[in-house]
């Protein structure tokens, strides 16, 4: 049978993601040290699981509500209040989904027409464009660069708007780049919004992770923004809970119930031991997370130096946990610098490419990793790097 | 808590130069720092934390409870102190509750841990009673868990 007619023609189009080409390459070999992962390197904090056994022992093995169990959206309406300063109604404002990756899909989809366009900044977490794709939208990207740190500029956006955009969605701090938005050009960017009368999807997954004594500011909070933005949340990077695929959406009640009505036909509701856990998680609050944040910090620190000692000009990023060393003075192109770093010095990093064409030039190292072990690949990175420019 | 001590706390076994880029100190910096709290007794001493079954190690542990009668002048100190500097004692604390000190004892078998206790501890004036617990098998030491018992691994590559 010729399935390639039978597949529809968007999903034959997409790409496949970068990060699962490579994975493939890595998987199976046991002498890797990885700053591949996109995740946390402790599992989910203890008391959470232990909640979820307790749950289980009790028989809470049911579906809950469509929009998620009440007791959660009223927990996740407080935390937001407290992280992000707006406040949503539990009843009308919050849709708990499986992982963000949901809530963004289902919200492309709850906005969309065909031929929308969608504003979005690369490099970027691998489904912004797909999703947009999946919801016949029509990407358009605006790059971020190494010389504003990966923030997004206000003036680049504003080139990319035409009457056709309808979206704007932002992920700051970033994944791959650790790049923040400095407060001003936040402001400029909302201001836009509003002007143009755009919805903005914000995709805070990363916010608690700041560093330097920073607090996160989120665009929701400037004037006009509430009413146009749909901020997506959850309980992966911070919370170390990335399988447990537990995600939300806070927007205005006709936003959250236009996304409500395709979550109910796909998804019904996020599994009841994933909300479980999120409701101990938001219990714990930032007990959960802070020792490790402090953490994180102090490994960036370390990796920062490492990297620019070995003449690969890194950003001090100030949030996530990822950094994004420039390797063009390697003469490398990213995968190549990547496969070369694999197999000679058993290292793992993913391809700037693999985040779009703007990643480039760059590797991602994620420095959620134990502080020994960054030590170690940083040696042999730096043993690579020498010896790449030694044979030069 | 100072956060080069809190580093140090939760894993001694890194270079003072990882250290250094870690909190953003010059390695001299941290050095003399380390060096500071060596000799003002606010770092004791390094060890590693060993599975000790693993390490074939068949010595066994006691957690022995003690009661003792304080003294006018020093209270519990002086004869705490002086438990202490037994070689077989590897933790000795002031308790709360049911009983004064809380003794960690390790001896190459029960014998010597029972001889330690009938000749060395319950002779001493001052100690009124022992209670004697064997511990049998570990499940975490240290902060760390027992080997078996850590967390599943990563995918190596992920988004």
């Amino acid at each position: 049978m010729d399935y390639d007619s039978k597949i529809s023609q968007v999903i034959r189009d997409l790409p496949r993601s970068g990060i699962r080409d490579f994975f493939e390459l890595v998987i199976g070999r046991s002498d890797v040290i990885s700053l591949g992962v996109g995740e946390p390197d402790k599992p989910t904090p203890w008391p959470i699981r232990e909640s979820v056994i307790r749950s289980l022992e009790k028989g809470q093995t049911s579906y809950t509500s469509n929009l998620g169990l009440e007791s959660l959206r009223v927990a996740i309406s407080e935390y937001v209040t407290k992280q992000f300063r707006v406040t949503y109604d539990p009843k009308t404002e919050i849709l708990v989904t499986v992982g963000v990756s949901e809530a963004l899909d289902i919200a492309f989809r709850a906005v969309l027409n065909p031929g929308d366009e969608v504003i979005y900044h690369e490099p970027c977490y691998v489904s912004y464009s797909p999703s947009i794709k999946m919801a016949y939208g029509v990407p358009v990207v605006v790059q971020t660069r190494e010389e504003n740190e990966f923030a997004l500029m206000a003036e680049d956006v504003e080139k990319a708007i035409t009457p056709k955009t309808k979206i704007l969605a932002m992920n700051f701090p970033t994944n791959p780049t650790g790049g923040i938005m400095p407060e001003a050009e936040l402001e400029k960017i909302a201001a836009l919004a509003v002007k143009h009368d755009l919805i903005v999807f914000t995709d805070e997954i990363y916010s608690e992770l700041l560093y330097d004594g920073r607090q996160h500011k989120s665009i929701v909070e400037y004037p006009g923004m509430r009413e146009r933005t749909v901020l997506l949340h959850g309980f992966s990077k911070a919370f170390a809970m990335t399988g447990w695929r537990l995600g939300y959406a806070c927007a205005p009640a006709p936003l959250r119930e236009a996304m409500m009505k395709i979550h109910q036909y796909c998804m019904l509701c996020a599994p009841i031991m994933s909300q479980m856990a999120g409701l101990e998680a938001l219990k714990m609050g930032a007990s959960a997370y802070e020792d490790m944040r402090q953490s994180y910090e102090q490994r960036r620190n370390l990796i920062v130096s490492r990297l620019n000692g070995m003449g690969l000009h890194c950003f001090n990023p100030g949030g996530a946990f990822y950094v994004f060393p420039d390797i063009r003075s390697t003469g490398l192109t990213s995968k190549e610098f990547a496969i070369q770093l694999l197999e000679k010095k058993s290292v793992a990093v993913v391809p700037g490419s693999a985040f779009s064409s703007a990643g480039e030039g760059f590797v991602r190292c994620c420095y959620a990793t134990a502080p020994e072990l960054i030590a170690k690949a940083m040696d042999l990175m730096e043993e690579f790097v020498n010896e790449v420019r030694g044979a030069k | 808590m100072d956060p080069l001590i809190e580093l140090l706390r939760n894993n001694s076994n890194q270079s003072h130069k990882d250290v250094a880029l870690a909190l953003g100190l010059s390695e001299a910096e941290v050095a003399a720092r380390v060096a500071a709290a060596e000799a003002d007794g606010t770092i004791l001493g390094y060890s590693a934390v060993v599975d000790r079954l693993k390490a074939g190690d068949r010595r066994v542990t006691a957690l022995i409870e003690v009661r003792i009668t304080p003294e006018p002048n020093g209270g519990f100190d002086r004869l705490a102190r002086r438990i202490a500097k037994f070689d077989q004692v590897r933790d000795c604390f002031l308790m709360s509750g049911g009983y004064d000190l809380a003794v960690i004892v390790e001896g190459k078998d029960l014998l010597d841990v029972a001889t330690f206790v009938a000749e060395k501890l319950s002779t001493l004036g001052g100690v009124l009673s022992t209670a004697t617990h064997f511990q049998l098998k570990p499940y975490k030491q240290g902060g760390f868990l027992a080997n078996g018992l850590g967390d599943e691994e990563r995918l190596p590559v992920a988004p």
